[in-house]
């Protein structure tokens, strides 16, 4: 059984410039794990530092959100064409992601490096 | 002087040069402008911007553009009316209405994201612009690209509403319909952002896009007397839009321009398509994509790419989401134009019956000052309302024959207000 996963221009970077493969994994578990072995420059920038995959990565089969199809339940068939697309946002989060960061730059300076104010919660 | 501004990635914090890009290559996380306040805050005064044009380029100092750019389409600076007859019916006694029906040069908010998206794109030097729209922002990029003499490739839904594929057909853009929902064309259009060298708005160019929709919180706050109202209700299909006028009255606040003032944001959406209110109701930290099934087709984006942000900018203002049904929707927009005159889309009669609810239920006082905003012109979403009225036997030039369908009219509203069924 074989899947065609095709790649996004943003993991190119850490591909050596491919812009898909050819996958036997039958669900999205395996897939992962493959596709990290088969580029091991793109492990660390494909989960987060618990070892999530990043929430704005989406998985499409065929025409369809793999969320719809049961997500990590869905057993690949043969000939499936598997898109990976980051989610294109452009808003202004309110919270941030790694408390880490956060903690580093209050370090330096105590007010918000975007609005300028020191109560600030847009970061 | 325009400001310096750069893209920065929201979740890992790493910067880019201005560039047609909208995903960081580390963390593959969404970017966005970045712009430098501290200069902005040596030229921005009340009266520097009141001595600019009377659209939405009087904030030009506050928008990612070049600093020489000249702008070409006077989009925004629309009117924020009283309503306080749209007030009385729902319980409201400070009610305004921001209302971007009558925005120019297209009739919806997207002229204002558009025209920073293209002033980008010229920048960039691309000829080929391009959109994945629910209709607006077709009608807006292919107006505004026939203005700069770009070429124009827009991808919509294949069941869009015939009043929006003539409005983007009649600017002489390549409209190329998809079969499928708008997540299915927003998926289409990032794919063919990689391989082509185009400028899609809403994709590669999306960081400067999203900034265009600031000016509708800036226009408020100017409108208001530069005071920031104490509720703002929005309608939501990506999410950007309530996002930004957040951060533009962050901005004002940071620049000095209005007194700090903790404003709350309400989200309105259509139940068949409500994940952004879904995830605000049940305090999930995700959104669960949905298949869109409501008239409110400009609304109807089921895997909404600001959704987690939109849903934690009204959570942490202490605001609100709602959603409601496609009747209400129909209702409303006839409510809005009965009591003040502005016919919206359905987009607007979601804002609407959601703000009617928010008051039914206690969550926006009657005396606060609220404004809701209308983002789009009914005169594109005429097709919900058929059948709603019926068409009148027409009568012969005669005043007799005129008096005497008056008195039939006057009888009629007589027994109707009566309370006996005519039919």
């Amino acid at each position: 059984m074989s899947v065609r996963v095709l790649l996004p221009n943003a993991f190119q970077k850490h591909t050596n410039g491919a812009k898909e493969l050819q996958s036997s994994a039958s669900n999205l578990p395996q897939l992962l794990d493959e596709i990290e072995v088969t580029f091991p420059a793109l492990k660390t920038h494909l989960r987060d530092e618990t070892g999530q995959v990043r929430r704005f990565i989406n998985f499409y089969v065929n025409e369809e959100d793999i969320r719809f199809l049961g997500n990590e339940k869905y057993a690949f068939k043969d000939g499936d064409e598997v898109l990976v697309i980051p989610s294109i946002a452009g808003g202004c989060d309110s919270t941030p992601p790694f408390p880490a960061l956060r903690m580093a730059r209050r370090k330096t300076c105590s007010c918000c490096s975007y609005c300028g104010q020191e109560e600030c919660t847009c970061y | 002087m325009a400001l310096s501004y750069e893209l920065c990635c929201r979740e890992c914090g790493k910067r880019y040069e201005n560039q047609p890009l909208s995903i960081c290559d580390e963390c593959f996380s969404p970017l966005e402008v970045r712009v430098d306040l501290d200069a902005a805050k040596k030229t921005v005064t009340r009266e520097s911007i009141a001595q600019g044009p009377t659209n939405m380029w009087r904030y030009q100092a506050l928008l990612p553009v070049p600093e020489d750019y000249v702008p070409q389409t006077p989009a925004g600076w629309t009117p924020l009316v009283k309503a306080p007859r749209l007030a009385e019916r729902i319980g409201a006694k400070n009610l305004y209405i921001k209302n971007d029906a009558v925005c120019m040069p297209t009739l919806s908010f997207k002229d204002r994201v558009v025209a920073v998206a293209l002033a980008n794109a010229q920048r960039f030097g691309f000829d080929t612009v391009g959109c994945s729209s629910t209709g607006n922002l077709a009608n807006s990029v292919a107006a505004q690209a026939a203005r700069l003499g770009l070429k124009t490739y827009i991808l919509v839904p294949a069941d869009l509403e015939a009043a929006k594929i003539l409005n983007t057909q009649v600017y002489g853009a390549n409209l190329i319909r998809i079969d499928g929902n708008y997540d299915h064309v927003n998926r289409l259009s990032s794919q063919i952002a990689d391989r082509f060298s185009w400028g899609f708005v809403n994709v590669n160019l999306r960081p400067y896009y999203a900034e265009g929709s600031k000016t509708v919180g800036f226009e408020i706050a100017e409108q208001l007397g530069w005071r920031l109202p104490d509720n703002v209700v929005v309608p939501m299909a990506g999410g950007s839009l309530i996002t930004k006028i957040r951060k533009a009255f962050k901005e004002l606040i940071a620049l000095g321009l209005v007194e700090p003032k903790d404003v709350r944001f309400f989200g309105a959406q259509a139940t068949g398509c409500s994940p952004i209110a879904k995830a605000v109701k049940t305090g999930a930290d995700h959104i669960e994509p949905q298949k869109p099934s409501t008239i409110a087709r400009s609304l109807a984006i089921g895997n909404p790419a600001d959704g987690i942000y939109a849903a934690k900018a009204i959570r942490e203002s202490g605001g609100w989401a709602e959603d409601v049904s496609d009747v209400e929707i129909v209702s409303a927009i006839q409510e809005l134009a009965e009591t003040e005159g502005i016919f919206t889309e359905t987009a607007g009669g979601v804002t609407t019956a959601v703000t009617a609810r928010l008051y039914a239920h206690g969550r926006i006082k009657p005396d606060e000052l609220t404004v809701t905003c209308i983002t789009g012109n009914g005169l594109k979403t005429t097709d919900v309302l058929a059948g709603a009225y019926e068409a009148e036997e027409p009568i012969r030039p005669r005043l007799t024959d005129f008096e005497n369908y008056i008195n039939e009219i006057k009888e009629l509203n007589e027994l109707v207000s009566g309370g006996i069924d005519v039919r």
